[in-house]
C-alpha cells in the first residue's frame, strides 16, 4: 500500500519540469531535489494533491557543504509522510552560501515553525514569512551561526588532549 | 521589526496598557519557570495571564542545549551513543538502539534474530519507564503522591535489569554495530522474570488509584484537549497523538527489529485531553508487558550480535591474544572503518513519539550531518496553544500529560 516512485516523479516532472532534478531512491526513502525558489510550491502541491497527499511533515533540517560551489552551500532538507499509503520522501534544495534564504512553510505546516528557527538558529539561514524567526536553542545575543562546518566544536586552546588519539579526527 | 522577535514582555505590556476589563482589572504577566518545581525540566512559559486564566503563552527553550549535532560531527559511531542516551534520558535504550539501527541501515547489516528480540525487549522496558514516570509525575502534579511511589520501586527495578546488561542505570550506552556488547546473563533474566510477575500487581494498584477517581477526573478530564487535525498540524506523534485518536504508530507503519513478530494492540484515545493521554500511556504499558512476555517466550538461540568484525569491538581476551582481533580492535577504536556514503532517515516509536535520525556520511569515520528528528521538540510547539484560556494549575498538569522531557527538547 505505497504509492509508487514512478507516479510521484511523474507528477513532479509534470507540473515543475525544469525545477526538480536528482530522482532516485536512497536506502528506503524516494527523494528529489528542486531549486528553492519553487519549494512551497511543491510542498503545497504534494501535500494537497489526492494522489500524494503527504499530509505531515516529519522533520526539516539543513546541512552545510562550504565545499560546493557558492550557489549550493547549504542544503535544506524536507521529510514528508503520507501515513495512509505508507510513504515517506524527501525534498532537498540547495541555498546560497553568502545569502541563503528559502520561503517559509510555517502556513501549511504548522509543525515547521520551530523546526524552522532551529534551522535558522544553527545555520542562519533566512526563512521568508516566517512569523516569528528567531533564536530558538542558543542565546538570543549569539552573532554565530554554530552548526557551519567553519565554526569549531571546542576552543582549540587545549593543550592537555590530542584528538588524534581518541580516533575522534574527521580525516586522519 | 516584528514585535515576535521581542522579548514577550514587550508585547504583554502593550496588551495590559491597552485593555482594561469591565471591572477595572487588567491582565498580569507571570513568569513560570526556568526552574520551577512542577515543570519537569527547565522550560520557561511566560503568561499572560486574566486572573488565573492564561491569555496567552510564550515558551523560551534551550536551557540543556548541548550542542549534541554538532559534536556527532566530530565522533566516531560508537562513541555517539551516549549521546542518544541524553536526549530521551527517561528511556535512554530506545535512543541507542534507534542509532544502532540507523548505522545497520547505513553499513547494510542484519542483526540475528536473537539480537533483534533482546532489544525489542529491552526498548519496551525502557518505554515501560518512560510511562512509568510520565503518569505517576502526572499524579503527583495533581496531589496525588501515593501512586508515584508505588510504582517508581519499580523503575529502579528496570534500572536494576538494565545494569545487569550493560553496567549502567540511566543512561545506558547500550549496544554495539549488530547487536550486544555481551550476552545477557541469567541474573538479567531472573529479574526481568520477577519484575514480569511483580509489576503488573503494582500497575493494576495504581490504574485503580486514578482511573475512576473523582477528583482526578475533574482534574484531567477536558483539561488539555486537542484535535487530531490539530495535533497531526502541530506534527504530533506517540501517545499525544493517539490520545487525540489517530493511531499512527512507528512499530506498526515500519516496523524495525522484528516488532512485526509479535502481536500487539494501539491504543487510542478520543478528545485528546489529558485524561485520554494518561489512558493512552497505561494501556501501553500493557501492550510493553504483553509484548516482552511474548519476546521471551519466543526467543530463539543464536547470537547476541552480528558477524561483522570490520564493526563490532571483538572480545578483550582475544584481542590480547590473537593478531587479527588486535588489528580489528586498532582499527574500530581509531576509527579505520569502511563507511559508506549516503544519507540514512530511520525512525523508530520512542516514548514520546517518532524518533528519528537523519544521517549524512560522506565516507570519513564520523558523520557528515546527524540530525534528531525529536518529537519533544515538534510537539511542545503546540503547548501555548493547548494552554490558551485554561487556569494555571490545568496548565501544569497539561504539561505533565504532555511528558515533555527537556534533554529531548533541547539536544
Amino acid at each position: 500500500m505505497a504509492i509508487e516512485t514512478a507516479l510521484i516523479q511523474e507528477k513532479i516532472a509534470q507540473k515543475f519540469a525544469n525545477k526538480a532534478s536528482n530522482f532516485g531512491m536512497q536506502k528506503d526513502i524516494f527523494s528529489f531535489e528542486i531549486t528553492s525558489d519553487s519549494m512551497r510550491e511543491v510542498i503545497l502541491f504534494l501535500k494537497e494533491e489526492e494522489d500524494t497527499n503527504f499530509h505531515f511533515l516529519t522533520d526539516l533540517c539543513g546541512v552545510h557543504y562550504p565545499d560546493n560551489t557558492i550557489d549550493q552551500q547549504f542544503c535544506v532538507v524536507y521529510h514528508l509522510h503520507n501515513w495512509i499509503e505508507n510513504t515517506r520522501i524527501r525534498i532537498k534544495t540547495y541555498l546560497n552560501g553568502a545569502q541563503p534564504e528559502i520561503a517559509s512553510i510555517s502556513d501549511i505546516f504548522l509543525s515547521s515553525n520551530w523546526m524552522e528557527r532551529e534551522t535558522y538558529d544553527f545555520y542562519g539561514i533566512n526563512f521568508i514569512g516566517h512569523p516569528q524567526l528567531k533564536r530558538i536553542l542558543n542565546m538570543d545575543e549569539m552573532v554565530s551561526f554554530p552548526m557551519r562546518k567553519e565554526f569549531p566544536m571546542e576552543d582549540n586552546g587545549r593543550t592537555d588532549k590530542d584528538d588524534r588519539f581518541f580516533g575522534r579526527t574527521a580525516n586522519c | 521589526m516584528s514585535e515576535l522577535l521581542l522579548p514577550p514582555e514587550h508585547r504583554y505590556a502593550k496588551i495590559i496598557n491597552e485593555k482594561r476589563n469591565d471591572d477595572g482589572s487588567e491582565y498580569s504577566i507571570l513568569n513560570l519557570g526556568p526552574t520551577h518545581p512542577a515543570t519537569h525540566g527547565i522550560f520557561q512559559n511566560i503568561l499572560l495571564m486574566d486572573g488565573e486564566r492564561i491569555v496567552e503563552a510564550e515558551p523560551t527553550i534551550g536551557y540543556i542545549h548541548r550542542a549534541f549535532e554538532k559534536i556527532a560531527e566530530n565522533r566516531p559511531f560508537y562513541q555517539i551513543t551516549p549521546l542518544t542516551d541524553r536526549m530521551n534520558y527517561c528511556s535512554s535504550p530506545i535512543n541507542n538502539m534507534a542509532w544502532w539501527m540507523t548505522v545497520e541501515k547505513l553499513l547494510d547489516i542484519e542483526v540475528p534474530k536473537r539480537a533483534q528480540y533482546l532489544r525489542v525487549i529491552v526498548m519496551e522496558l525502557a518505554r515501560i519507564a518512560d510511562h512509568i514516570i510520565c503518569n505517576s509525575i502526572l499524579g503527583v502534579d495533581t496531589g496525588a503522591y501515593t501512586g508515584f511511589l508505588y510504582v517508581f520501586q519499580f523503575r529502579e527495578k528496570i534500572y536494576e535489569i538494565y545494569e545487569e546488561i550493560c553496567g549502567a542505570r540511566l543512561t545506558t550506552n547500550m549496544g554495539r554495530i549488530g547487536g550486544f556488547e555481551r550476552e545477557w546473563s541469567n541474573e538479567a533474566f531472573r529479574k526481568l522474570d520477577v519484575f514480569l510477575e511483580e509489576f503488573p500487581v503494582a500497575w493494576k494498584e495504581f490504574e485503580n488509584l486514578f482511573e475512576r477517581n473523582r477528583i482526578f477526573i475533574d482534574r484531567t478530564v477536558n483539561v488539555g484537549p486537542i484535535s487530531a487535525e490539530s495535533a497531526m498540524a502541530y506534527g504530533f506523534t506517540g501517545p499525544n497523538l493517539r490520545a487525540a485518536g489517530v493511531d499512527y504508530d512507528v512499530r506498526v507503519a515500519q516496523p524495525y527489529s522484528s516488532y512485526d513478530d509479535f502481536e500487539f494492540i494501539v491504543p487510542v484515545g478520543k478528545s485528546g485531553d489529558t485524561y485520554d493521554r494518561f489512558c493512552v500511556r497505561n494501556a501501553e504499558v500493557w501492550e510493553s508487558l504483553s509484548i516482552i512476555r511474548q519476546a521471551l517466550a519466543k526467543l530463539p538461540e543464536g547470537p547476541y550480535h552480528a558477524d561483522v568484525p570490520e564493526y563490532y569491538l571483538p572480545p578483550k581476551e582475544d584481542v590480547y591474544t590473537t593478531m587479527e582481533s588486535l588489528i580489528y580492535h586498532f582499527k574500530i577504536v581509531m576509527g579505520e572503518v569502511p563507511i559508506p556514503v549516503a544519507e540514512i532517515y530511520h525512525p523508530v516509536e520512542g516514548g514520546n513519539g517518532e524518533l528519528g535520525f537523519y544521517l549524512v556520511t560522506d565516507g570519513s569515520r564520523t558523520p557528515y550531518r546527524l540530525h534528531f528528528r525529536r518529537p519533544c521538540f515538534i510537539y511542545y510547539q503546540a503547548y501555548p496553544e493547548m494552554i490558551k484560556g485554561s487556569l494555571l494549575s490545568d496548565a501544569i498538569v497539561i504539561l505533565s500529560s504532555l511528558n515533555v522531557i527537556a534533554g529531548e527538547l533541547d539536544a
